[in-house]
């Protein structure tokens, strides 16, 4: 059965709601598809807060945010969408304090702000108070609060239904189509169905779930980002990878910048704050790359605790009053996970994945893009950490991930809702559904052959373990030809579940077919790369190197493996420098 | 260590009604039960299934009956539960679909019809509305919500009388009704007057024991009914 709508937006997290609520209010008929249920999704994790220049507590303007963005992502940023997001961030964040949102306040009735790692006030002086925040459930309020508005305006949900195929009429995506619409499985009864629009958005959050240590939710597996691959869209600066300084040892699970934001220190086994020796104006406020490579430095030099592969995070001296009024949720973390009392011991942590800088290439305005002259492919959309626009360059500042599905979601709602007015459904054939079926038939018509999870495990360990913090050429010559050879076992996957009814064995051999897709663009980019910028730490080219690669990777899709190109990278206001803090 | 891992399974495809399957699974002490699921799942039986998602306690997809308690499985680790023999079962009260997957829909449709939005009149300043942090601290409990239904399939009154809104409609609801700066009170605590709104609740306290995010479920329901009280006096 099909169905027609004239916006379909693909994800319930920050971006995908924000989207819809512009659609619906501008009268566009539009349904929102999601694997989960809206409240599922991992922008509720969020933690820390969402910077914007309000100046609450002290002079802040955009153009320094503007500027901590471009220097943060080591100046592969653009600086166009850098400087939409900073401005624009003001503005999303007054909305969503009109739309409820229960920011902390100031003793002054104003939203609340503290200190995160990167921003800073006046062009690098020191750290500055911009993050807005509620507790460390930041994204919690923020999914939820969006989820509510989209209820009080009617949004129409599909809950549970996993979608398994982007289409396009006219081509594909790469080579002029037209986004037709997508195909959808409900869950519930395995139901195939084709859902028509003239507009969709991909809004399907990142893919965490391809390294072993990953503060990311198990649902993030790459959807959007390896169907768009999949039909020619090129995936842009997928070597950039964030890992996030402190997560829980083992589990990865994130303990918020936030407890640096409030004060805390990250202490080395003899209790040094090692940072003042790799950021000393910053210290524990250093960007996320430049703190995660900090602490590998000081577990590679036998500094780890007790000579392990961690060190502590230690917020002892702030107080019972602060950690258990500003960040609750992390200390609970660390007390179920850990069995620590963050109180009175410091919390064992290391870097975990947390977060791709890279994804599906777009303009401005959501727009999806298919090359470097920045052709748009009519009626795809993109926004969120799927999306690459790019406001977070080679490396993300802690808060602008909620800032960019805010900002972008946003935009990419009123932009369908302006596209899509006076344009006729495109066409699609009785046979949309068929290429997907069969994919889905294949995997459940073997009786024997690979598990699903044991290829995720094996590539988790492949990712981790070679195309981690730090990157070599041999490690990354290593890690090709094993992703290869679990694409190839992946082409013999099996699974037990041979029934209709919430078949999650099926959809999640689906899921893994997607990490490999994103692993192997990561792999190959990151081996074209002989440079260090940002997260993409090369210990055999470790310098930055402007000449050759101040530019995007874009990634395309080819036989015998992906094919790359460059594109140039959009300065309007800050020349390159060097980037120390 | 080896635990016994029971667990209450059902495919509507091949099973004449739920049965307990007993699986013996290597555990840690600090390995939580949504681990040892992924373990069965992914070593012996793919088609085990039930929801997950965050896997640390925020997201609220993996609510179920864990040692005749409703708890989050990414939630509980195996040394809280004190011994080796560990049930999993369906959170209680609502429709199984498969293994640990019940239906959620009536339970979202409860949640929907509480107005679950900021209600306001006029437009709103340029800048943030001003909320004291007393004030705001007046409704942080109920904000902590992640709608896991741990609370409302504990309710005996629930059981009983599956039209009764239930506690995380009624939670989500006094979120609204305690936030200076909503102006929707009125058609709310309406909503909750009625014969399957808050009245329905004996305080069994069921919801309190049960919500995993700490949320005193109970008191914010008899606050809105207090509140129901001094709006019809």
């Amino acid at each position: 059965m099909d169905q027609d709508f004239d916006a379909l937006i693909v994800g319930a997290g920050g971006a995908g709601l924000w989207a819809a609520l512009e659609l619906a209010q501008a009268g566009v008929p539009t349904a929102v598809l999601t694997k989960l249920y809206p409240t599922r999704s991992h922008t509720g994790a969020a933690q820390g807060g969402v910077c914007a220049a309000l100046g609450n507590h002290e002079e802040d303007h955009w153009e320094w945010h503007m500027f901590d963005t471009v220097k943060g992502g080591d100046y592969l940023t653009d600086q166009d969408a850098a400087e939409v997001l900073a401005r624009e961030a003001i503005e999303t964040v007054i909305e969503l304090e009109h739309m409820g949102l229960p920011f902390n306040r100031t003793a002054d009735g104003k939203i609340d702000q503290r200190r995160f790692g990167g921003h800073t006030r006046n062009f690098g002086e020191g750290p500055v108070r911009r993050s807005c925040f509620a507790a460390d459930r930041t994204g919690h309020m923020i999914l939820q609060t969006l989820y509510q508005q989209c209820i009080k305006v009617g949004v129409q949900f599909f809950d549970e239904y996993h979608v398994v195929d982007l289409l396009f009429d006219g081509g594909e995506a790469g080579a002029g189509g037209r986004a037709a619409g997508v195909v959808a499985y409900r869950i519930a009864d395995g139901e195939l169905r084709a859902f028509r629009a003239k507009a969709v958005l991909l809004a399907t959050g990142g893919f965490g779930r391809m390294f072993r240590i990953t503060s990311n939710a198990w649902s993030l597996t790459g959807d959007g980002v390896a169907l768009a691959y999949r039909h020619g869209v090129p995936l842009q600066d997928m070597e950039f990878y964030q890992f996030h300084p402190t997560g829980i040892v083992g589990l990865g699970i994130l303990l918020s910048e936030a407890a640096r934001g409030e004060g805390g220190y990250l202490r080395n086994d003899s209790g040094e704050r090692f940072m003042a020796r790799y950021a000393p104006t910053l210290m524990e406020l250093g960007p996320r790359d430049l703190v995660s490579r900090a602490i590998t430095m000081e577990i590679r030099a036998g500094r780890g605790i007790g000579g392990k592969d961690y060190v502590y995070l230690d917020v002892t001296h702030l107080g019972r009053k602060v950690i258990e009024e500003k960040l609750p949720d992390i200390t609970e973390f660390a007390r179920i996970y850990q069995g620590v009392e963050p109180i009175s011991e410091p919390v064992p942590i290391q870097p975990t994945a947390h977060y791709a800088m890279g994804g599906i290439p777009t303009d401005l305005h959501a727009r999806v893009i298919r090359d470097a002259d920045r052709t748009i492919v009519p009626g795809l959309y993109a926004a969120g950490e799927c999306a690459c626009v790019s406001v977070h360059g080679a490396n993300r500042l802690g808060t602008n991930s909620l800032v960019d599905l805010l900002v972008f979601g946003r935009r990419a709602g009123r932009q369908m809702a302006r596209d899509v007015r006076g344009v006729d459904l495109p066409e699609l054939t009785e046979d949309a559904i068929e290429p997907v079926r069969a994919e889905l038939r294949a995997i459940s018509a073997r009786s024997s052959g690979e598990n699903a999870a044991r290829i995720r495990s094996d590539l988790a360990d492949v990712m981790m373990d070679n195309v981690g913090v730090y990157r070599t050429e041999e490690l990354l010559s290593a890690a090709l030809p094993r992703v290869r050879e679990l694409q190839e076992r992946y082409s013999r996957v099996h699974v037990d579940d041979k029934g209709t009814v919430f078949n999650t064995d099926l959809l999640e051999a689906r899921e893994v077919g997607y990490l490999l897709d994103c692993a192997e663009t990561t792999v190959v980019s990151a081996l074209a790369r002989k440079e260090s910028r940002g997260a993409h730490a090369r210990e055999d080219y470790p310098e930055r190197d402007d000449v050759n690669f101040l530019s995007h990777t874009l990634a395309y899709r080819a036989e015998g493996g992906p094919r790359l190109a460059y594109k140039p990278v959009t300065i309007t206001r800050f020349e390159p420098k060097p980037r120390t803090y | 260590m080896q635990v016994d891992l029971r667990i209450l399974r059902y495919d509507p495809e091949r099973d004449a009604g739920p049965h307990w399957v007993s699986y013996s699974v290597e555990a840690e002490p600090i390995d939580r039960v949504l681990d040892l699921l992924h373990r069965v799942k992914y070593k012996v039986d793919g088609s085990l299934t039930f929801r997950r998602s965050c896997g640390h306690g925020v997201c609220g997809s993996d609510a179920m009956l864990i040692n005749g308690r409703n708890r989050l499985a990414c939630k509980i680790r195996v040394e809280q539960l004190g011994r080796r023999r560990i049930s999993v079962a369906p959170l209680p009260g609502l429709p199984v679909i498969k293994d640990l997957v019940v239906d959620m829909d009536g339970f979202f449709a409860k949640y929907r019809s509480v107005q679950p939005f900021l209600i306001t009149a006029g437009p709103p300043p340029t800048r943030e509305r001003r909320q004291s942090p007393e004030e705001r601290a007046r409704y942080d409990d109920t904000t902590k919500c992640i709608l896991c239904a741990a609370c409302t399939s504990s309710c005996p009154s629930f059981w009983a009388q599956p039209d009764y809104v239930g506690p995380a409609a009624i939670v989500q609801a006094h979120r609204f009704i305690f936030d200076s700066r909503d102006e929707g009170a009125d058609e709310r605590l309406e909503i909750l007057a009625d014969q399957d709104g808050v009245w329905r609740c004996r305080t069994i306290f069921n919801c309190t024991d049960a919500c995993p995010r700490g949320i005193e479920v109970t008191r914010a329901i008899l606050e809105v009914s207090a509140a129901i009280v001094e709006r019809q006096a």
